[in-house]
């Protein structure tokens, strides 16, 4: 076996997923739920191709697929924040709709349900010292990986060591005690659940630049191992990542143990599996922030 | 009412008052929250705002902090009316206010919070928390308020994170504070500590809006006093030409209350016994420490205390909402070890708990089902699994009746009443479980006078019926008046036993503060002292 | 005294707003493709109401909705979010169609009851599990039953390796004493509709969540805890056992949810056979307000979206079915929240 074929292997299907739930540690923070990662995934991967097909350039592709996920985050932080309904049920109605929508807008310029037609992919980037690399090499020269490496650092000091962050988390949680400051609740919220739909829609690209195409339900469930990761690294992005590198580590056992007698499928649960143990306190007790979920009412605030 | 004085001048020459809030009105839903009130502050003074829980003290104080829009009314600050949209417009003009529930994110530090929305930043984006620590540092320093600037706020002692809070509005360059009932969960110490720090401040020429229902603290610290009663002003004036007595009897309305009749009886067998109970609060520190008492049939124990010194925690033991570390309880002769609600209300538990809402009803249920929280499963209430709604409303049409609930309609829902009627309810329901033991926890906190007549006269009457009746009250005149025997608890011990024949608020007093055995009288939380305004 | 009443009924009226704002946003959509909206949801109301057959699958659409519309609404009344019904209706499914298959020789008067008991018990076996991680542990039930709708999918279709027909992803037929008749054989104007016996116990099912809500002492305990959960707990309502007590029920129905299709129609469990109707059940329980009444309605309403898609799918794509579904969630919640502040205000 090639152990580095596998680390790559690993690598590359955790990409998708590190994008997602570290755009979800900025919702969360920020007191939102985000269980609409997979719909603003879709509609990322849509946006990709639609402006991949349009254009012809992977870079507009990545552009139209932030204005989609941005799109998406915007209506989940309308029902969210300026509306204060659910939570929970705002993110499955998102769901449900970036997966009709998707699907509708399929049939109307690809003619098909089911699938779009080839787009170009993202271009591999000639990184002097990188491409050389045995197997890595490959996987590290492709900009949508670095720039996910980076995002990740940046986003973990973003959250913990700006000005930015700092206002984010407490909103998150203590939203009166941030209002008492003359903080503006809304913004921040709006702006944590914003960088998420980007974050997101930037994985939907990933998936849609690897496959050249769009596919009906392509994301297929990673939105919700997305939010798992986030939980079992414990709303941090550092924590995150190292989750989704193990998820995509166990996703990349099973597509070597495909066809072989052993029982794929169950490792196929290792992610919902170790999720549901984090949350029971199993691997340490994960403590949401503390508002992550309650609408902020100032009429009923203090 | 009918001598009411008119709301109270500023009295301090020609220098336009700090604050003047003039005709502010606001409606909550059908409550008339506060109703044309006018109130000055003088620059540099301290002005207590008392009344009643409910009287309007709070929404008035949230308008001025801009956390709420007044229907209608002015707000002035140094002579310019102002618009205060929210509270960073507060902040601007120089307001500052520490609330009665702190208003601290626990999972950051002291410095952050303090900082919260003026950060010092490095390279432009970067909290630069040594600038943070040291700003906070250095303020702290200036005002005298001591605090760990890197400690993270939740694991503090209430006290501390009081000093934040302040610290928080100085650092906004706050002129005028407003304390929303400060000492409200501040042990003795604690309170002495605020009360020299505020003196402190007010030295340094910051004005202070010290809202409170604790007549002691006006006495100890104001220069002026303004009454609220039912969101009105009823009253003010210099802090030193008004009597206790004469406070008191503006908040409530009337000359306080004459003793209720009561008959003497003879000690008979205990039906509740406490012993040697130890158990933590919610942040697992400790609450109860090794309290024993017995409460014997027909007679009431009242449990003195200030707010917070473990009696919720003792009652959740007795009631079985909290597992207690050590210790038992028996009720009516049966040890109640490790026994779920249920089976001690079968015992004969009945509990009038301390928050209407939060636990004593179901708000968005009707008053026929609130009325069967708890009995839902008594046997002449349905058939087997089946709950009979004709028997529900039936018991529940008597119930209204009989405890004066109003209106007595069983198809309303409980949070559709007002509060002495919630309580009504409450009440209703618990007494005629038929226990033999009854717990009851600030049974008239935000009630009104008549619904709270009404339900000290049904302890009374319990008692008198040979119920064995555990009283807990922050209310010295209620448990003095109503209680056989009273206890004192003060930090989770029982340290003090007395009966009212033989005792006076002021004795409690000290008591409950944990300084009986030091001796003096510190007028910031001893009994009724008379005196003047804050010396400073 | 006009005021509340006034504001009890818009409070009331926010589903019908939500619909009818949806309705309005899909019109866009059809618009947009160069349709007549009004031609095209006048096809949709004729396919749908205008025919026996029409009716019929309206009905058969409406069948497990109803169920996963209780089942989520039950939750909701105990103050539990289950989003498993997915995962609960699969397992079940996939286990009584064994069951039926295994024991296919045995008369309908065993078989039958012996195949829906197997659907019950391992719906609610499924949904008692993030029941017991919340009481036990105080995990919240929204993550864990996401994670055991796709420990379900797995489970079923590594079990299904050993189970499924060569070269296809279905159980084998189950015995005719199994089945469920179809309504046309009592109705022949229902003619050719799969609508089948699953309709009758739906509605049956609903009259006893109905009866157990309000009627019974479990009920009452249920609500208490979904309203005020600390009250509950001074009422003497053991909080976690309840807890159990509600998932399990709602797993339970959710496990009747797959007897439309397994029982009624195919006679066999086909991976991916429920199209997602455990999600729509969220929507009808939000629509239907959390009561069986509302709910039945609800159902039948997104029954019949579901289908009126199907039949014009020839000038519209169906999908735009799901886009109206999640925009009437969307939009309900959203519409209840003004509403309700809208009402406080008359109130005052």
């Amino acid at each position: 076996m090639d152990a580095l074929l596998f680390v790559a292997a690993a690598l590359r299907i955790s990409v998708p997923y590190t994008l997602a739930a570290l755009g979800a540690t900025f919702s969360e923070r920020g007191g939102v739920i985000n269980i609409a990662l997979e719909g603003m995934m879709l509609s990322g991967a849509l946006g990709y191709v639609l402006g991949a097909h349009a254009t012809g350039n992977p870079w507009i592709g990545l552009a139209a697929a932030l204005a989609a996920g941005l799109a998406t985050g915007l209506i989940h932080a309308l029902v969210t924040v300026r509306f204060r309904a659910d939570q929970i049920t705002s993110g499955l109605g998102i769901n449900l709709l970036a997966a009709g929508l998707t699907k509708f807008i399929l049939t109307q310029v690809f003619h098909s349900s089911s699938n779009s037609t080839r787009v170009v992919g993202m271009p591999g980037w000639r990184l002097a010292g990188l491409e050389n690399l045995p197997a890595l090499g490959s996987v590290l020269a492709t900009p949508l990986v670095l720039m996910t490496v980076a995002l990740v650092l940046v986003g973990q000091a973003a959250l913990f060591r700006s000005v930015f962050g700092l206002r984010l988390r407490s909103v998150g949680e203590r939203p009166e005690a941030a209002a008492t400051l003359g903080l503006p609740v809304t913004f921040y919220r709006y702006a944590g659940v914003l960088i998420s739909g980007a974050l997101a829609a930037l994985g939907g690209a990933w998936l849609a630049s690897e496959q050249h195409s769009f596919t009906d339900g392509m994301t297929n469930g990673r939105g919700y191992i997305a939010i798992a990761a986030m939980i079992v690294g414990k709303w941090s992005p550092l924590g995150a990542a190292a989750a989704c590198l193990l998820f995509g580590a166990a996703e990349a056992l099973q597509i070597t143990l495909q066809g072989s007698a052993f029982p794929t499928e169950l490792l196929q649960t290792l992610p919902y599996v170790v999720t549901m143990l984090a949350l029971a306190g199993f691997i340490g007790r994960a403590i949401p922030p503390r508002a992550l979920g309650t609408p902020y009412d100032p009429e009923h605030a203090g | 009412m009918s001598d009411a004085a008119a709301p109270p001048a500023a009295s301090t020459g020609t220098r336009a008052p700090a604050i003047a809030l003039r005709d502010i009105t606001r409606r909550f839903g059908a409550v008339l929250a506060n109703d044309r009130v006018s109130l000055e502050i003088a620059p540099g003074e301290i002005h207590a705002l008392v009344g009643e829980n409910g009287a309007g003290k709070s929404t008035l104080m949230r308008m001025l902090y801009g956390m709420i829009q007044p229907d209608a009314g002015t707000i002035a600050v140094d002579g310019r009316v102002v618009r205060i949209h929210r509270p960073a417009d507060a902040i601007r003009l120089g307001l500052g206010m520490v609330h009665q529930h702190f208003m601290l994110v626990d999972t950051l530090t002291v410095a952050e919070n303090v900082v919260l929305g003026r950060e010092p930043r490095r390279a432009g984006l970067g909290v630069d928390r040594t600038a943070a620590e040291a700003r906070v540092t250095a303020l702290a320093d200036r005002y005298r308020l001591p605090v760990p600037a890197r400690a993270r706020v939740g694991g503090l002692p209430v006290g501390v994170q009081q000093r934040v809070e302040i610290l928080k509005t100085l650092d906004q360059g706050a002129r005028v504070l407003i304390l929303d009932e400060p000492t409200a969960v501040l042990t003795p110490q604690e309170v002495d500590d605020l009360f020299r720090m505020l003196r402190t401040l007010h030295a340094q020429g910051t004005s202070i809006v010290l809202i409170t229902h604790k007549l002691a603290e006006v006495k100890a610290l104001a220069e002026r006093v303004t009454v609220m009663r039912a969101g009105r002003v009823v009253g003010g004036g210099e802090a030193a030409a008004l009597t206790t007595a004469r406070i008191a009897e503006l908040m409530v309305g009337r000359p306080l209350a004459d003793d209720l009749p009561r008959v003497a009886r003879e000690p008979e067998a205990p039906l509740l016994e406490v012993r040697t109970l130890d158990a933590d609060d919610d942040r697992g520190l400790p609450a109860v420490r090794r309290v024993s008492l017995t409460v014997a049939a027909g007679e009431v124990l009242g449990i003195a205390g200030v707010e917070g010194n473990g009696q919720s925690e003792l009652i959740e033991c007795i009631a079985g909402l909290r597992a207690p570390l050590r210790g038992e309880i028996v009720i009516a002769g049966r040890t109640m070890h490790g026994r779920s609600p249920r089976e001690r209300a079968a015992a004969g538990l009945a509990h009038i708990p301390s928050d209407r809402l939060h636990r004593g009803l179901v708000p968005e249920m009707s008053l026929a089902e609130n009325l069967a929280l708890g009995r839902h499963r008594e046997r002449e209430l349905g058939a087997g699994p089946l709950l009979d709604r004709g028997a529900l409303v039936a018991r529940a049409g008597r119930l209204l009746a009989d405890y004066d609930v109003r209106p007595p309609d069983p198809a309303r829902r409980a949070g559709q009443l007002s509060g002495g009627n919630q309580q009504k309810l409450i009440a209703a329901r618990e007494l005629s479980r038929g226990a033999s033991v009854l717990i009851v926890a600030h049974p008239t906190r935000g009630v009104d006078l008549g619904a709270a007549e009404s339900i000290h006269r049904r302890l009374l009457a319990e008692r008198d019926r040979g119920r064995a009746v555990l009283l807990v009250s922050s209310e010295l005149s209620e448990i003095l008046t109503l209680s056989d025997r009273v206890c004192v608890m003060y930090e989770g011990r029982i340290v003090h036993e007395t009966r009212p024949s033989e005792t006076d608020e002021r004795t409690l007093g000290l008591h409950m503060t944990g300084r009986a055995q030091a001796g003096g009288a510190d007028a910031a939380t001893g009994g009724d002292t008379a005196g003047g305004g804050a010396a400073s | 005294m006009k005021a509340p009443s006034r504001a009890a009924l818009l409070t009331a009226s926010a589903p019908l707003i939500a619909v009818a704002l949806a309705l309005l946003a899909g019109a866009g959509f059809i618009a947009a493709i160069g349709e007549d909206p009004l031609a095209i949801y006048a096809l949709m109301a004729r396919e749908t109401l205008g025919t026996g057959y029409g009716i019929g699958q309206t009905l058969f659409k409406a069948t497990p909705l109803v169920f996963c519309g209780l089942s989520v609404g039950l939750g909701f009344r105990a103050g539990l979010f289950n989003i498993g019904v997915e995962g609960q209706l699969t397992v079940a499914a996939f286990a009584a169609a064994l069951v039926g298959a295994a024991l296919a020789h045995l008369p309908a008067i065993a078989l039958l009851p012996l195949t829906l008991a197997t659907a019950i018990a391992t719906g609610a076996l499924w949904g008692a599990v993030p029941g017991v991680l919340k009481a036990r542990f105080g995990s919240h039930e929204v993550i864990n039953t996401i994670m055991l709708n796709f420990i379900a999918a797995a489970l079923v279709s590594y079990l299904g390796r050993g189970v499924f027909e060569p070269a296809t992803v279905r159980t084998a037929e189950i015995g005719a004493g199994a089945t469920l008749p179809r309504l046309d054989l009592l109705w022949p104007v229902l003619r050719g509709s799969p609508a089948n016996l699953a309709l009758p116990i739906a509605l049956a099912v609903a009259a006893l969540v109905g009866v157990l809500l309000f009627r019974t002492r479990l009920g009452f305990e249920l609500r208490a805890l979904g309203l005020n959960a600390p009250a509950a707990e001074y009422g003497g309502i053991p909080i976690g056992a309840t807890q159990v007590k509600a998932m399990a029920l709602s797993g339970a129905i959710a496990g009747l949810a797959g007897m439309n299709f397994v029982l009624g129609y195919k006679h066999f469990f086909e991976l991916g056979f429920s199209a997602g109707v455990g999600f729509i059940g969220i929507a009808v329980a939000l629509l239907g307000r959390n009561h069986p009444v509302g709910i039945t309605i609800a159902a039948l309403f997104f029954g019949g979206l579901l289908y009126g898609g199907l039949a014009i799918n020839e000038r519209v794509p169906k999908e735009l079915v799901e886009v109206l579904l999640a925009i009437v969630i969307l939009l309900a919640i959203s519409v209840q929240q003004v509403i309700e502040r809208i009402a406080r205000k008359m109130a005052a």
